[in-house]
Order: C-alpha cells, then sequence, then structure tokens
C-alpha cells in the first residue's frame, strides 16, 4: 500500500477530527515504524490542521518516531530494578550479538536497540520487548536467543 | 523470620483477603447492580471508603458526585490503564487476568454519573494486552446493550509517555494532543474530556467499586484501617527472593511487617510508590504505615539491600523524570535538569556537600509550583533520599 493510500484508508476509519490524530499515527508506525515529513504533511491534509500540530503531537510520543527504524525494535527496560538484576551484561550480549551500540540501528534496517522507561515486569527483570511482544527473566543467553527469533 | 514461616504468614494474608483475584461470574452482578439504583451504588461505594488506587487517593464516592452533579448532554468514564510509574505492575496483572471486573466497574461508575461513553486509555508498551482485552470488550459492550444498556466501551492505545497517566495530560492525548497537563480547576469532574464532566479512574479503583456493589461495602470496609480502608494490591520488586510479585494485602501494615514477610531481612531502604515515592531507610521501617497516614503508595514497592548504592537509584530515578518531564512548566523542566545535574556535581567533588542543602530548597519549590503532579512529586524520592543517604550521595 502506498504511504497516501495508507494515511487516507486510516483516516477513513478512524475519522478526520482531531481527537483521532493520535491512532492515525500509530497505524502509521506499525505499518512503516516511523512518522516520515510527508507522512506528517499529508495527515494534517487530511484532518485539515496545520503540519506543525501534527510534528508538535508525534515528538511528544517516545513510541511516535520521527527518525527511520529498523524493521524490529527492541527496547529494554533501563529502570534501576532491571539494572539491580544483571541488564548491563544483557545489554552487553545482544550489542555483541548485533553489532551495533544501545541507541542505533543495525545497517540493514532489520533491528533498533533502544532503551525505555519501565515496561512492568520488574519482578521478572531484566525485561525488553521486541515489537510488541515481551520478553522477561532474561540472562544474556536467553536474550540473544529471543533477538534470534527474529533473524 | 525463617521461610517457612514467612511462607505460612504470607498465605494467611493470600486467605484472609481475596477480592480482585477471586474468580466468579460476572453475568449475575450485571443482573445485581443494573437493577440497583444510581444512588444506591453512590451510597455503597461511600460507606466502603474507598479512595483511588492510583496514589493520590481521592474519595471514589466524591468524584462520582460531582460528576453527576455537573449538568452536560455528555459525560465520560475513563479507565486509566497508563501503568507508567517504574516498580508498578499490578494493572497489567489485573487486565489480564480479571478484564472482566474492571468493565463492570465502568459501567457502575457510567450509570451512577449518567455517561454513555467509557475509555480504556491503554499504554503503548501493553499493546500485547490488546487482542484479548479487546474481545472482552466487544463481548461486555454485547451483553450489555442485550440488557438494554446505551453504555459502550472503547480501548485507546497510549505511545509512551509516562506523564499521560496524569488524568488532565491523559484527555489531552485522547484528544489527539501533547500529553500537557491542564490547569487545575476546573477538575475532569467539570470539564474534562472534550470539555465534558469526566471520571478518571485507576484499573484497580474500578475492579474495587464494582466488588463493593456486588458484594456490599462491608467485605471491604472490615479491612484497612479508618484513614486507608479496604485492600490494595502491591507489586513487590527489587531484593525479593520471591519469585510472585503480585500480592492483595490489607492496608495499614508497617514497612517492618512488610519488609519480614517479603525479604530475607537485610534490607536498608523501601521505596514505597515508585520514582514519584518516598524512600523510607531501616530506622524508619517500624514506625511507617503503609497508607494515606504515613507513605501512600500506587502499589510499587521496591527493595534496596545494603549492597545497593543509593546514589545510583537517584540518578536512576532523576534521569527518568528528566525524560519524561513534559517541559510545559519551568519548575519541572528545569528543575529536573539542576536535581540531575546538581547530584552528579556533588559527587565529583566539583560542588561541596552542602551544595545538597540548595538543592533541597530547589526541590520542595518544585512541590509546589510545578504545575502537575509529575513536578511535584520529583521531588518526593530527592528529599527523603538526599535526608537519609546522604553520605551516600556524597561519596
Amino acid at each position: 500500500m502506498s504511504p497516501e493510500d495508507l494515511i487516507s484508508r486510516s483516516a477513513e476509519k478512524h475519522g478526520r477530527e482531531r481527537k483521532n490524530l493520535i491512532p492515525i499515527l500509530q497505524d502509521i508506525v506499525r505499518e512503516n515504524s516511523y512518522l516520515s515529513e510527508e507522512a506528517m504533511v499529508s495527515v494534517a491534509r487530511e484532518l485539515d490542521i496545520s503540519p506543525a500540530e501534527v510534528y508538535g503531537v508525534a515528538t511528544f510520543y517516545s513510541f511516535l518516531d520521527t527518525k527511520p527504524l529498523g524493521k524490529n525494535i527492541i527496547r529494554i527496560c533501563k529502570t534501576i530494578i532491571c539494572y539491580m538484576h544483571g541488564q548491563d551484561e544483557v545489554i552487553r550480549a545482544i550489542e555483541d550479538r548485533l553489532k551495533i551500540k544501545l541507541g542505533e540501528t543495525t545497517p540493514d534496517g532489520e533491528f533498533s536497540f533502544l532503551p525505555t522507561n519501565c515496561i512492568g515486569h520488574c519482578h521478572k527483570g531484566p525485561a525488553m520487548l521486541i515489537n510488541d511482544r515481551v520478553y522477561s527473566s532474561l540472562t544474556p543467553e536467553t536474550a540473544v536467543r529471543a533477538v534470534e527469533e527474529y533473524i | 523470620m525463617d521461610s517457612s514461616t514467612r511462607e505460612r504468614r504470607i498465605a494467611e494474608h493470600k486467605k484472609r483477603v481475596n477480592l480482585i483475584f477471586k474468580k466468579c461470574v460476572w453475568d449475575d452482578f450485571l443482573d445485581r447492580a443494573l437493577e440497583m439504583s444510581p444512588e444506591d451504588m453512590l451510597e455503597k461505594v461511600k460507606e466502603s471508603g474507598l479512595r483511588g488506587r492510583g496514589g493520590a487517593g481521592f474519595p471514589t464516592w466524591l468524584k462520582w458526585k460531582f460528576a453527576r452533579e455537573a449538568e452536560a448532554d455528555e459525560k465520560y468514564v475513563i479507565c486509566n490503564a497508563d501503568e507508567g510509574e517504574p516498580g508498578t505492575f499490578k494493572d497489567r496483572a489485573i487486565l489480564q487476568e480479571q478484564a472482566g471486573k474492571v468493565l463492570p466497574g465502568m459501567l457502575v461508575c457510567a450509570k451512577v454519573i449518567g455517561a454513555e461513553k467509557g475509555f480504556i486509555y491503554l499504554r503503548g508498551e501493553y499493546a500485547y494486552l490488546l487482542p484479548a482485552l479487546s474481545q472482552e470488550v466487544e463481548n461486555f459492550n454485547e451483553k450489555i446493550r442485550e440488557k438494554g444498556e446505551r453504555f459502550s466501551i472503547e480501548i485507546k492505545l497510549g505511545s509512551g509517555a509516562y506523564v499521560c497517566g496524569e488524568e488532565t495530560a491523559l484527555i489531552e492525548s485522547l484528544e489527539g494532543n501533547r500529553g500537557e497537563p491542564r490547569n487545575k480547576p476546573p477538575f475532569p469532574v467539570s470539564e474534562g474530556y472534550l470539555g465534558k464532566p469526566t471520571v478518571v479512574h485507576n484499573v484497580e479503583t474500578l475492579v474495587y467499586a464494582s466488588i463493593i456493589i456486588s458484594e456490599g461495602p462491608e467485605c471491604f470496609k472490615s479491612l484497612g484501617t479508618s484513614d486507608s480502608a479496604g485492600a490494595k494490591v502491591f507489586c513487590i520488586s527489587g531484593d525479593t527472593d520471591l519469585d510472585e510479585g503480585i500480592y492483595e494485602l490489607e492496608m495499614g501494615m508497617t514497612i517492618k511487617e512488610f519488609v519480614e514477610l517479603f525479604s530475607d531481612g537485610d534490607i536498608k531502604a523501601v521505596q514505597v510508590g515508585g520514582a514519584s515515592g518516598h524512600c523510607v531507610p531501616r530506622k524508619k521501617f517500624a514506625d511507617t504505615i503503609i497508607g494515606f497516614e504515613g507513605v501512600p503508595t500506587g502499589g510499587s514497592m521496591v527493595l534496596f539491600n545494603s549492597s545497593r548504592s543509593m546514589y545510583n537509584v537517584l540518578h536512576n530515578y532523576l534521569e527518568f523524570f528528566e525524560e519524561e518531564s513534559c517541559g510545559q512548566c519551568t519548575p519541572c523542566r528545569i528543575g529536573c535538569q539542576q536535581l540531575l545535574k546538581g547530584i552528579e556535581a556533588v559527587k565529583s567533588g566539583e560542588k561541596p556537600s552542602e551544595y545538597l542543602d540548595d538543592l533541597v530548597k530547589l526541590a520542595g519549590m518544585m512541590k509546589i509550583s510545578a504545575k502537575c503532579g509529575l513536578g511535584q512529586s520529583a521531588a518526593n524520592p530527592f528529599i527523603s533520599i538526599v535526608e537519609h543517604f546522604r553520605e551516600e550521595i556524597m561519596y
């Protein structure tokens, strides 16, 4: 589906009112992993609002990225509780496996590895999300195995 | 306390309190609730002494009363499932295991205030709950439609912003805006979503409301203390040797009792209420009550043993607030940055230790001048950790 089609179909589904801006942006991110400038301008046109408004909303939310990201997004919890249970080693193991640093995207565009705030699995830390799926009680080995499911 | 005594005591606690996770059939409840008048429902919730379970503890019945008395053509009920407080994971468990009790809670609230539309604002990090939850909501909508009710529920997904757990920021987000908290008053009960009266409740509050209406206020009121009636779902993490993290416990325990039950004993501090809560040091365990008369909590209890650096803990929390501050008001935007830079400067010796006193004053200023709960409560961990673990911040 072309980006234009995706946007107009999503606007059709949710309705072209301001209150539906975020669900529309979420649809685009789900499909393309990020919001390009062109996409934000098209959304603004669909909803008849200023592109600055769309940009303002997009940049407020950490899950609405405005820079290209990998096909699979790994978000590892950086809260102290996960840190207390060995999150550092897990981060190093994933960095070694993907040959990138935390915060980077692999050159082939397959993975982005990002820190995130608490994801609500504190009693089973360290924890991470890969796309929408959660992985908890991680060790360096289980974390690498989880990442490899997506290779 | 040896481990078998601990196990036995925990089992006793579980036996005494089992409201939220108890299995039951909700069809009967719906029939009973729908026969009840809104006045009766309001009266029952009032009698139970239920206060908001998200942490702030506003009396539930009062919210309902204000929204009920507000005159408007449309009103809304919102279930706040934007559980972002570090160390908190109870709402996820409730939605996974007991969504069937959350939805009737929304319905009874709607009946009392006169709303026909409800939203569940689910945090983006919990998107994996959507398939099961959507199915549950669809079935529920269908079931109550058959019973002749006009109320329906819709799920909206958040996009990774802690501040959207603040009710007015959540409403802004639902309206398609940046999640920037509003000035209060007006409170959402008079002007909320789309300017209409809106009641926003934590997931857990809604479950207790439905239990109180279905089983009567006594089952709730008979537990807890006079200021903190009932029970509460706690999330226990950090230096605990137990695998399970979620427990429903009676309100009013002291931290000493709590630590004895849920750890092997070597605990030097407990962070009560998540990053935005208070840090209680060991010397205060015995005389600190978990509840509105002592330290209030949205449920998060993080235990730290004697090997942990409280500097690292505070540094992590301040980084969190600095990142999650919406940036709208100066006390929070600049305050969080300065507190973080400040402890780094003291640690490195760039600033003298007395500088911590200036930072405590700054934190006190944030408490009174920040626009919303985020900026006001960012000061809590700072003030309590610096007060009790000053030498760990300095050296």
